[in-house]
This record gives structure tokens, sequence and C-alpha cells, in this order.
């Protein structure tokens, strides 16, 4: 670890103040510690924003929530709110991670780690996200746990967020505060960036912007929610693939259905077109295989993560017909109330 | 004075006869309150005055060698001590036992990761940062081979073979010929290696984490160029070991040479990553075995070839047919290893050298023979059970095998056992497999004292997690008739009598019968000062009882009585086959659709003797299945196909069986026994045999469940997925 200054900030205000292009912020420290003592992350100065009011409450948002980015993922997956409405959140948040790591980490940090890809991880291998222009050693390196959408010959690394993904299926937006003060919401495929050439600029922050919450939609009355998490243990291990969906059932047909998933692209990933196939359509097995397959249709797998195609379509098709009624729902799969 | 006493014969089963009631009780450990309150000081934990703290620094090229560090980056950070590194510095841990340095390569770099110097600073903050910037500059060699399956150099041992293959294998009914893989796997102790060194007068005193002190202190000595006598290793704790912690490694050589050149103390810990590259790994396997059978299932060929990895000029290569050469007998037998000499981290003794890996493929076999057959897994074991060891032609020791497979059998379940069932989603199945693992005795020597106070045991045998401190406690507590508040156990510095070290599961058996055995020198001299014969003499609760005479301790015992012994191997090694013997039966669910396994129950029975700690021993028995476990379904070490080097250098993505992976039931029990030519005791090493075939119960048991055989571990649900659609599921 490089030596820092480090910086208690008060207010938001002071935090911008504070930030740019060498500082970092600090919240839970869960993964931008790891970082600095591997000298991935060499930040000159950190602002910790832990203590910033105001940031750490899950409160009412018309008929949705908002969550402060200082609300820790423990405490978000108990909430009894989002246990009831949003449940495919809090089971996203509790296959992540570990114990004592949720009850540190936040939900600003949780949208902003940083891939688990091992040769980011090394400083001795050639890594575009770490040093931009250096070439990317995982193209032909290990890459079981490599991205097989969104990414592009410089970058092939997944984002590792449970949290993220099923957000993107709740449509939930991220507020984020500008360096003038301004605060707009963004859907999360406007606030993660793919790679293309810059895979160092991982979302549309910028040097001096901060992330300060999470604005849930209104609850979708009577929807099926389901968040599922293949890894290679039972716990505490990042996804190959996940698969996060909301899904509603009217008259025989599925009204609506938003599916994000994990593991699998620089960011959550989702397509409309799978979306498309689905709504308005009786449950039906050769549906959602044809579905999973319109899914993996335009993947581009490392050699050693070819497999997350069959299982990617496989859990697809598991978490559709748990959701629609075809199978008996799993722990993981929930039934929301039909009145919100 | 000492004693030393060799196992040719069985000794009387003098355990039996003691009044006390110590031995095989669940005592607690004496150390456990020490532990669970971070009081127990590991060698990381002791920092005195004037300390300085060593990083380690990796080779980032595959093979070459090292031509200049370049310590310019290094000028802005405050409190850099000196950069070292030279002749004696050590490319690895020394293998187990080498009782001599390991290599030792100068600049050469052979490996990926391989240490090649030390940053020493005022504060390890400095140095670790110190570390990462230092600029080294190589004369790469290029075209090192990584790839144990394309190596160029492979050294095939001479078949140990008996019997006609081709007529045996000609006339069977039934035949397998499979070829399973394990991929390469590390120990994951708890406990980072670390060291800390000091010099006192041109005497080196390290407090380590080592398993074995005897060796450690020959090794260290020879490393850094001074005779063993001027050598001081202390070890009393040990955050877990599994065979990383045998020999000497570069943690406590870079220490001490440090401490010496510096004089002053010098503390090394290595990061978990540096743990990864610089740690003696489990080689991966490629195992060929054949198998064939005639129609009453008997075994009539059985033959089981393997292609391991190691560098050049390792001696160790992975012993992964050792259970197969003596668990089942058969006409012809053929066994072969091959050695591919590969630039990857070398390889070493991981937990069950051997059976851990070697056993899996074995019992997954002999589940596919009985497949083959049509016949219950079970049966086709308790039918080949062979009268005399196959290739040598030895008596077996105690063996119970036949028990542990019925009584596991009844008490698992097996015959209602759920076959081709459903829940919901998951496909339910059971399997099973057979244990073994070979027991050894190692020299061990001890010291007991006693006093009118109590008694002091005295040893530089490790505790490893193992729980020595209780059993050692509880031996001398049952033969010199105390409660264990009474006994005081001392470990873990060479300057107390040398013991086996913690390895090979020999530590308990070996240090322990040295333990017996100076203990019951003291009965001597107590039986000859109450004038009785040893064998009327009645210890129990601090009162001694002989020839009508009845005294307490405090009354007989003036000033101290000492025993000291040592126990050797012996004749009883040559005449006698000794192993450890069990069963393992398993129930697991297999997603249908994610090929995600999950364990729901798993009970293992063991064969180890008598038991000596019947809690310490259930906890290494269903550690060890866990591990098991693990190792059939998720452990993995990836490398670079490219540098060799280990892309999963941390406990997060090197994945250990979690907790949710260890859910299920998991239980283990032992049938209590007797092996009077094991040792003194008549108790055999448990803390390798819970690991070996553990996995080969839940292959066995995911075929079962979902009629696929997975044959290249670890079962990720990956690879049951594609065994699944291969099948048109």
């Amino acid at each position: 670890m490089r030596p820092f200054d480090y910086t208690r900030a008060g207010t938001l205000d002071e935090a911008g103040a504070q930030l740019g292009k060498t500082a970092a912020v600090i919240a839970g420290g869960t993964n931008i510690l790891d970082l600095m003592k591997l000298q991935i992350m060499t930040p000159e100065r950190l602002v910790d924003i832990g203590r910033v009011p105001g940031l750490d409450g899950i409160e009412a948002d018309g008929d949705g929530l908002r969550v402060g980015a200082l609300v820790r993922n423990s405490d978000l997956a108990a909430d009894g709110r989002i246990r009831a409405g949003w449940p495919v959140l809090s089971r996203a948040l509790l296959s992540g991670a570990s114990g004592q790591i949720r009850n540190k980490a936040t939900t600003g940090g949780n949208l902003l780690q940083r891939t688990r890809c091992p040769y980011f991880y090394d400083p001795a291998m050639a890594c575009n996200k770490r040093e931009p222009g250096a070439g990317c050693a995982a193209k032909e390196g290990v890459g079981r746990m490599l991205a097989i959408f969104g990414t592009s010959e410089h970058c092939l690394a997944a984002h590792p967020s449970d949290m993220a993904v099923a957000l993107r299926a709740l449509d939930a937006k991220v507020a984020v505060r500008a360096a003038d003060g301004s605060e707009r919401t963004l859907p999360l495929d406007e606030f993660y960036r793919l790679p293309a050439d810059r895979p160092d600029i991982e979302t549309v922050l910028g040097p001096d912007g901060i992330v300060t919450g999470v604005v849930l939609p209104a609850p979708v009355a009577g929807s099926v929610q389901a968040y599922r998490k293949v890894r290679d243990r039972a716990s505490y291990a990042f996804a190959l693939v996940s698969v996060a969906a909301v899904v509603t059932v009217e008259d025989g047909r599925i009204a609506r259905a938003r599916l994000a998933f994990g593991g699998v692209a620089p960011r959550p990933w989702a397509n409309d077109a799978v979306t498309a196939m689905l709504e308005g359509e009786a449950p039906d097995d050769a549906l959602f295989r044809a579905a999973a397959d319109r899914l993996t249709a335009d993947a581009a797998p490392h050699p050693d993560n070819e497999f997350k195609l069959p299982m990617l379509r496989r859990t697809l098709v598991s978490v559709l017909r748990e959701t629609t009624g075809l199978a008996e729902p799993s722990i993981g799969t929930d039934r929301t109330d039909a009145a919100a | 004075m000492t004693q030393t006493f060799k196992m040719d014969e069985p000794l009387p089963r003098l355990l039996d006869e003691t009044r006390q009631g110590l031995i095989g009780t669940p005592m607690n450990r004496p150390d456990g309150p020490l532990k669970v309150s971070g009081r127990a000081d590991y060698a990381a934990d002791r920092l005195p005055d004037g300390t300085a703290h060593g990083v380690l620094v990796r080779a980032t090229i595959t093979k070459g060698k090292v031509t200049r560090l370049d310590e310019s980056a290094l000028a802005g950070i405050e409190g850099v001590v000196a950069v070292l590194s030279g002749p004696n510095f050590v490319r690895n841990p020394a293998q187990g036992m080498a009782g001599e340095s390991p290599v030792q390569p100068g600049p050469r770099v052979d490996y990926h990761g391989q240490p090649i110097a030390l940053v020493v600073a005022e504060t390890f903050e400095a140095a670790r940062d110190a570390a990462q910037r230092l600029v080294v500059e190589y004369d790469d060699a290029g075209g090192a081979e990584v790839d144990p399956d394309s190596a160029s150099e492979v050294e095939t041992d001479d078949p140990d073979a008996t019997g006609d293959w081709d007529e045996a294998w000609g006339r069977a009914a039934a035949k397998v010929d499979v070829t399973y893989t394990t991929p390469g796997q590390v120990s994951a102790a708890m406990e980072p290696h670390a060291a800390l060194a000091h010099w006192d007068s041109g005497r080196l005193t390290l407090h380590g984490s080592q398993q074995m002190l005897r060796f450690n202190r020959k090794e260290l000595a020879d490393a850094v160029g001074v005779d063993p006598s001027e050598v001081r290793i202390l070890s009393p704790y040990v955050g877990g070991g599994f065979g990383s912690k045998l020999g000497i490694g570069a943690e406590a050589v870079s220490a001490a040479l440090a401490s010496r050149d510096l004089g002053r103390p010098v503390r090394v810990v290595m990061a978990r990553q540096t743990v990864f590259d610089a740690v003696l790994r489990r080689t991966q396997t490629s195992q060929h075995v054949r198998l064939a059978a005639d129609a009453d299932g008997r075994l009539l060929a059985l033959g089981h070839d393997d292609l391991v990895s190691n560098l050049p000029e390792e001696s160790f290569a992975e012993p992964t047919t050792n259970a197969s050469q003596f668990t089942y007998g058969a006409a012809a037998l053929r066994f072969q290893q091959s050695v591919a000499r590969i630039h990857r981290t070398p390889s070493g003794s991981v937990r069950a050298p051997g059976e851990a890996v070697g056993m899996v493929v074995l019992e997954a076999a002999v589940d596919e023979l009985a497949g083959e057959l049509g016949m219950d897994p079970v049966e086709l074991r308790l039918k080949n059970i062979p009268d005399t060891a196959p290739l040598t032609g030895q008596d077996y020791s105690g063996r119970r095998l036949a028990d542990c497979l019925r009584q596991g059998a009844e008490r698992f379940g097996w015959a209602q056992r759920p076959k081709a069932e459903r829940d919901g989603d998951w496909l339910i199945g059971c399997g099973m497999a057979a244990a073994a693992r070979k027991n050894m005795l190692t020299k061990a020597a001890a010291r007991v004292r006693l006093t009118g106070a109590g008694a002091v045991v005295e040893t530089d045998m490790t505790d490893i997690g193992t729980g020595s401190y209780a059993i050692l406690a509880q031996i001398a507590g049952e033969l010199l008739g105390l409660p264990e508040s009474k006994v005081e156990v001392r470990l873990a510095d060479t300057d107390l009598p040398g013991a086996s070290g913690s390895g090979g599961s020999f530590g308990a058996g070996s240090t322990g019968s040295a333990v017996f055995l100076a203990a019951r020198r003291i009965r001597e001299q107590l039986a000859a000062q109450l004038g009785c014969e040893p064998g009327e003499l009645t210890l129990q609760d601090g009162i001694a009882r002989g020839a009508n005479v009845e005294k307490s301790l405090a009354d007989l015992v003036q000033d101290e009585l000492v025993g000291e012994a040592e126990i050797a191997s012996g004749e009883a090694a040559k005449s006698h086959l000794s192993a450890g013997w069990g069963a393992h039966f398993c129930e697991v669910a297999v997603h249908a659709w994610t090929g995600e396994v999950r364990v729901r129950r798993m009970l293992g029975l063991f064969d180890i003797g008598r038991v000596l700690n019947r809690k310490t021993a259930t906890s290494q028995a269903v550690g060890g299945m866990i591990w098991g476990l693990g190792g059939a379904l998720t452990e993995e070490l990836h490398h670079d196909p490219r540098t060799g080097h280990i892309a999963n250098r941390d406990l997060a993505n090197y994945h250990v069986a979690a907790h949710a992976d260890a859910a299920g039931r998991i239980e283990a029990d032992f049938v209590d026994d007797r092996d009077d030519w094991a040792n003194p005791m008549q108790s055999k090493g448990v803390g390798e045999l819970g690991i070996s075939g553990s996995g080969g119960a839940v292959l066995n048991a995911i075929h079962a469940a979902a009629g696929v055989r997975i044959r290249h571990l670890p079962a990720t649900p990956d690879k049951v997925i594609a065994a699944l659609e291969a099948a048109g599921r």
C-alpha cells in the first residue's frame, strides 16, 4: 500500500470538492482496501464519505423506495419493505460475498466494485483496465470467470455484483451527484459503460462524481421474483452465471418478464429481444428454450468459458419455469403481493 | 539414559489396564481457550523491539535468471532498510523430512512466483510497498514448459507388477478401463507462513510455523550455513499445516539471513498470494485405472498408472497408487508412475499425499465396475478383501474394513437408500467408497517429569491444530494416574527431545508412544519405590497402590522422577502392513438444470485402532471428509497456460469447501479396535484417513443421482451440465 492522504467528508459538497483524478471515495472499504494493498489502485487521497448524513436510509420515493448509497448490504437485504416488494434484491444481496463483508459493504460501493479478473489483480500481467493500452493478458489466459457478452478486444472482464443484476431486473436507477452539485438518476445501462477501447472507465461517474443512492420504482404487484446464482461452490463465490427475474403472469399469459443476467458481462446484462419473445405468450418449455437460445445467440465466449452458454440457457429455463408456474418455486423464488 | 524401543512385537495392552480413564475420552484441547481468545502466540504474533519487517519478492518470469535488482524506485519510500538476495535463498520449501536445505538456485528462476529477494523495512507497509515497486531485471530463457500433458521431459518408472496381466484381463467377465484427472490443489492453511528470526552470539532462534522441528532445524541450519546445534526453532502454535509446513521455506530462511545481515530481529509473513506462489502444491494427476473381474465380482486384474508433475530436481512424486496397492487383491496387478518435469510452483505433500487423489479415482472406478457387474458396490468391495497384502505378501495388522463397510451401510441405511428419486428439480442419489491410508510409526522421543504436584511432558512435537496438547496429556495422565489438570504439555521447541513432528498421520501414534514409554519408565520407578512389580501397580487420581501399600504421589515423589524414551519402527513394519481403514457413504442432490451438486448427508466409519481422543479424532475425520468433498466438487488450481503461474491465488477464488458445501449432516465414527502391531498403544493415525476415498463417495453418488460419470475433477456445474447434455438431458 502506498502512502495516501485520508480525509473525512462531513457533507457531499465537501466530498465533491476533495475528489479528482488522483482521489477515490471510500465507504465500506471492502474492495478498495484490497486493491490498494495489492497496488492495483493507488489513489493519493481517500475521501471517506462514511459519515456524510442522509445517505444511510431507505425512504419512500413515490410508490418506490430510495436507498441511500451508504445503506449496508446486510441492512438492505433484511429490510422488510425490500423483502416484501422487491425480494429479488434481497435474494441477490444474500447470495453475494460473506456475512462479514455484507455487514461492511455499502449500496454505492457494491455498484462500483471492480472486476475479479485474475489478470486485473496481477500487476505482472498486462491489463487495459489497470493500465490503459497495456494489453489484455486474459485473452490467452485463464478465462473461466470472464464475460461472454459486451466485451471488446481490449477487455473480457465481467462485473462481479449480484445486487446490480437484481437492480437491472427491477429497472432501478442510480442517483449520481456531479461535481457541480447537481444530481441525476440513470438507468443501469446508462450508468455502466461497456469497455470498448477504454475498459478503465467503467461508469459515467467521472472523477468527481459520487453515487448517492439507488431509486427503486414501484413494486410490481403480483410478480414472482427470483435470483438464481450458479457458482463453483455453494457460498462465497462469484457467479459463473446468474439470473434475476421479475415475472408477472396474467390470464395464463406472461404479462411482464424483466430479466437480467450476472457473471456474463461487464455490467448487469439484459436483452430486450428475449423479453419481447416472452411477453404476451403462454408459459411453455419450448418457448423458454427458444428465448434462452436467443439470449446466447450473441455470446462471444473465451475458450475457457464456452460452458456459460448452456449453463445460462438452462438456468434461465429453470428460473422461467419457476416464475411462471410450470415448476414449483424453490428457495430464492418469491411471490409478491397482488396489491402493491 | 534414553530408552530406545523398537517396535518388533506387540506389547501387552497396558492402556486397557490403567485406571485414570482419560484415554479415548472426548477431552477438550487445553490450548483451546487460548486460541479462541487470541492469546495463543502464533509465529507472527511476536514483535520484539527493533524488529524489521521483510516482504518476499516474486519472480515474474517462468525460467531464466535475475540479472539486476534495481532499487532506484525505492528511493522515496521512508524506512526501507535493505533489499536482500543471494546464494542462500531457497527456491521452495524443503520436502517433508528432507533434513537438508531445499534447492538454493542463486539467481536462477525456475518458476513464475519463485521468491527471489526480500525487501526489509522499518514497517510492514513500507516493506510491502517497496517489494511491489522493486524493479527486477531478468535474462528470460523463454520456452519453459508448463503443461504436464505436453511436457517433453517425462520420467516413467518401471511398473510394480505381479501376475499375468494379459491372461487375467482376457478372461474377465466385466472390465473398466477409464482415465480420470484431478487438478492441482493447495493446503490452504488458515495461518499464512510466517517466521521471526533473531541471532544472539552466533545462535539463531526462529519462531516459525512448522510441522516437523527435528527436521526443520537441520534444514534451516544447512540453508544458512551453521551447525544444527546453533539453531533453535519454536512453533508452539501452528494454524494448520496439511503438509505445507513440513519443510523449512522461504519465509524462514530469508528471515534468518536478513536478521544475521542486519543484526536485528526480522519478521517475514507471507501474503496469501505468496503462500499460493511459493509453497508446495499438490500436483495435478492423470490416472488410468483398469479393473477386470469374473462374473462373481472377484477382481482378476487391477492396474493403476498415473502422470504427475514436479520441477526438475524435486524428488517428490505424488504416490497416487498407494492405496490401490494394498486395499484389494487381484491375480494380476500393475502400477506405474510417470513424472512430467514442468516449471510450475513445485509439488509436494498435501494432506494424504497419494490417497487423497488416488483413492478418489480407485473408488470411482470400483463403482464403475460394480455397475458393469450389476452388483452392489458394498458387496463388491467385501468380496475383494485380500488375505495378505497383494504385492508384498505381508500379513495385515488390525483391519476392520469389512466391519466398516457392513456397519457403515447399516447405519447409513444403504439398503433403503433413495434411488433415482427427485425432490423438485433436484435429483437424489447415494454413493459409497472405501477408505484406506497407510499407518506409519516414525522415530520420536519424549521426556516425562513427575513431581508430587503433577507431570510435565516435554517433546519438540508440534500441534498443528490436531490436538497434540490434549492427546499427550491424556497418555501421560492415563499412565501416571493423574487428572488432565495435573499434566502440563510443553511442545515445539528444538531444545526438547526430538519428536516425529506432525505429518503422515503418524504424530499421535509415534510421539504418543514415546510419551507412553517415558511414562512407563516412571511407573517402573514408582513400583520399585512401593516395592511391587510394575504389573501390580495401580495409579489413579494421584494415588499409587501396590503390594498392599497406598501412597499419594506427593508422598512418594520427593524430588522428581524423570522418564525419557524414544521409539522407532522395527520388525513389525516389515512383517505386517498397517493401515487405517474405513467406509464412506454419501447422499447428494444434483440440480437437473444447473448441474449444482449438494451433499445432503455423509457418514464415515473408520478403524483407527484404539481411539485416543474421541473429540479430536472425530474432528480430524470430519475435516478430512469435508476436504474430500471439496476435492470432488470445488477445489482447483488454475494455471496460466503461458507462464504456469497460479491465477487463483487467494481464498476467494481458490474454492475450499465453504460451510454451505458442508451444510448437510456429516458424521464420523469409529469401530474401536486394538491394533497390536501398530505401536505400544495399539492406535493408528487418523489425520489423513478421512480424506482418503471420501471424494469417491461423492462422485459415485452423483452417478447414482444423475446417471452421469464425472471423470475430470472437480465436478463443477459446467461439467455436470456437459454430461447431462451429452446424455440428452
